[in-house]
Parts: structure tokens; sequence; C-alpha cells
């Protein structure tokens, strides 16, 4: 069999390792808040009081809630639990388009109300031809 | 361990293995382009952006591979105190870091066109620009470390705490909500990507990896070299 020596380093690395394992999940569990990239409309419908930090809330744009009035854009971000009503100026991503994700950036006015001041467009991890999609009954 | 290979027998192959590698690799890369370029459809929501992908999501692939074998080779070598095994860690490192910056650059490229953005701080890119610092640390202590033993320990030691980074890359979309989306290709369930885009995505794949074996096999003979010149005849 191996050398003592050898059994040594085995058990050093197993111990660093696990130890490591241990650090991150640490670190991670308790930055979960940060490293979430956004939040979703039941997580605001949730918050016990509002801050003015910028967040994120991400979801679908809601079916037939786009309305464009000059420069000011107004949409619903719903996760199919819960909706919030956003209201932004400036241009969208080319992907933005209702029934589709998308994560944005801004402030909480109230629970129902978000200020965004940018808006990304999210994509999914759907790949098909146009033909597909179609033949799908997509629009 | 590894005794049964012969430093002249590895050398034999890899003097002579390269110029094969890059005859297969041009023609595999050809096919791959052409199908990825002209031949793929174009996708449904984001049109001809999709064709990025196939080179982004292959890079990104080869460069989490390349590092987890690293990361494997280092645990070996530093269990059994080979010497062989670290060459071929060394070996592997350059072309792993240049697909790592490629996936990130060609991520980038796509994110401003799909999402309107270059960057964002999710999880997954930010896991993915960690494992490029640690590319970058392994490939650094080599040039530090003059001395081939000390540099053998603390590159090991750098790829082994590095790969803990490895399952946070590839599960970063599922455990925190993240602008990047969430895999395609599922071991099990349905891949949600469809075959005429998966084939130029399995071609490409199997050109880059041709390309870092290529690279591979040239940094090691190199490297067998060099200790050729020092008179050791053996590893």
């Amino acid at each position: 069999m191996y050398g003592k020596k050898v059994k040594l380093r085995i058990l050093f690395l197993f111990l660093l390792l696990a130890s490591l394992i241990l650090i991150v999940y640490l670190i991670l569990k308790s930055l979960e808040e940060n490293v979430v990239y956004f939040i979703s409309p039941s997580e605001i419908k949730k918050l016990t009081e509002i801050n003015s930090d910028k967040i994120r809330i991400g979801g679908m744009v809601k079916n037939k809630s786009i309305i464009i009035k000059s420069n000011k854009i107004n949409f619903i971000i719903t996760d199919f639990k819960s909706e919030i009503n956003v209201s932004y100026s400036g241009s969208v991503p080319n992907l933005f388009a209702e029934g589709k994700g998308v994560v944005a950036e801004g402030y909480l006015k109230d629970k129902n109300y978000f200020n965004a001041v940018k808006i990304l467009a999210k994509h999914d991890e759907n790949y098909m031809p146009p033909e597909i999609k179609e033949a799908l009954g997509g629009e | 361990m590894i005794n049964f290979l012969e430093p002249n027998r590895i050398f034999a192959i890899t003097s002579k293995a390269p110029k094969y590698v890059l005859f297969l690799f041009v023609i595999v890369l050809s096919i791959g382009l052409t199908e990825a370029l002209f031949l793929s459809p174009e996708d449904y929501k984001q049109s001809h952006s999709v064709r990025i992908m196939y080179v982004h999501v292959p890079s990104a692939w080869i460069s989490l591979g390349i590092f987890s074998i690293i990361a494997f080779l280092s645990i070996l070598s530093f269990i059994f105190k080979n010497k062989n095994l670290p060459l071929i860690s060394k070996s592997l490192a350059p072309s792993g870091f240049v697909f790592n910056i490629i996936a990130l650059v060609t991520g980038a490229i796509w994110g401003k066109p799909t999402w309107g953005t270059w960057w964002a701080w999710d999880a997954r890119i930010t896991s993915m620009l960690i494992l490029a610092l640690f590319y970058s640390m392994y490939l650094l202590s080599w040039k530090i470390f003059k001395n081939d033993e000390k540099a053998t320990k603390i590159s090991s030691i750098i790829a082994i705490l590095g790969v803990i980074n490895v399952p946070i890359i590839k599960f970063s979309v599922d455990w925190w909500s993240t602008l990047h989306q969430s895999s395609s290709i599922k071991i099990l369930s349905t891949t949600t990507i469809h075959t005429s885009m998966l084939i130029p995505l399995a071609i490409m794949t199997a050109a880059f990896t041709l390309f870092s074996i290529l690279i591979f096999l040239m940094k090691y003979n190199t490297e067998l070299i060099k200790i050729k010149n020092k008179g050791l005849d053996r590893l």
C-alpha cells in the first residue's frame, strides 16, 4: 500500500477541500441577497419596509400590459403569482416584448410601483429556428 | 505512477502528433464555421446573434473542462509527488485561459444586443471572471517561482483551491436568479436547443477541443525539450 506520507497528504487535501467548501458555502449563504441578480414581484410583496436602495426586479412582461406614451413606457412585471407596475423612460433592448423575460433596475415607490432607470431583456434557454416556433404555435 | 510512459516515447508522440492534429483541426473548424455561420438557421427571437453562441458555449465548456483536468492532475501530483503531471497541467493551462477570455468577450458581444448590457455582475458571469483570475494566478505562479518544486506546489494548490469555483459556475444559474439563461443542454430532461443548432455547436466544440490538444502537445513538447536540455533522462 501507499506510504505514511501519501496518506497524510490525502488527509491534508481532504481537510483543505472540506474546510474550503464550508467557508464558500457559508459566505454564499450569508450573501444570498447580493448574489441573486434580481428579485421577483412576489418577494417585493413580502418586504416589510421599502428603502430607497437601487434594486432589480425580474420576471415576465405581462401580456397586453405595455403602454407607450410619448417617451414614457409603462408595463407590468409578473411572476404569475404577483405583479408590479413599472414605469420607465428611455430606450429598451430589442428583445424587450410582452410575454418575454425582463429585468428592471431602479427604485421602489411602493409595493406596486417601480421606477426603472434601466431595462434589460432576459433571454431564456430555448433556441430554435423561426419555422419551428411557428409550428409550435408561437407568434 | 505514470512510469510506464517513458519520456522518450512521450516525446516521440508530442513531436510528431501536432501536424496531424493541426490538419484535423483545420478540417473540423472549416466544417464547423460553415455550419455555424451559413448553414444553420437563425433563431426565432435573437435572429443572427445566435451564431455567437457557437463560439461562446464551446469556449466556456473547454475552459471549465481544462481547469477541472488541471485540478484533478494537481491533486494526483500533490499526493503522489509525480513530476510529469504538473508539466501536463502547465501545458494545458494556456489554452484553457484563452478560451475563458474568449467566453467572456463573446458573452459581452452577445449581451449588448440581447440583454442591453455588455456586463452584468450576476453569479454566472462573476464566477466565470473568478475562473479567469484563477487561471492567471496559476499561469503566473509558474512564471514567478523559478524553483520548479516550489512552482509545482504553489500552482497545484491554486488549482485545487480554484476547483471549488467550477461547480459554482455550473450551478450558478440554478441556485440563484441570474441574468444569464440556464443551460439548454440537460442530461436529465429534454434539451431546449433545436437539432439544427445543436449540430454546429457539437462540431465547434470538437474543433476547439482539437485546438486545445494542439496547443497542449506543442507546449508539452517544449517542456520535454527543456528537461532534455537539463540533461535529465527521466522525469
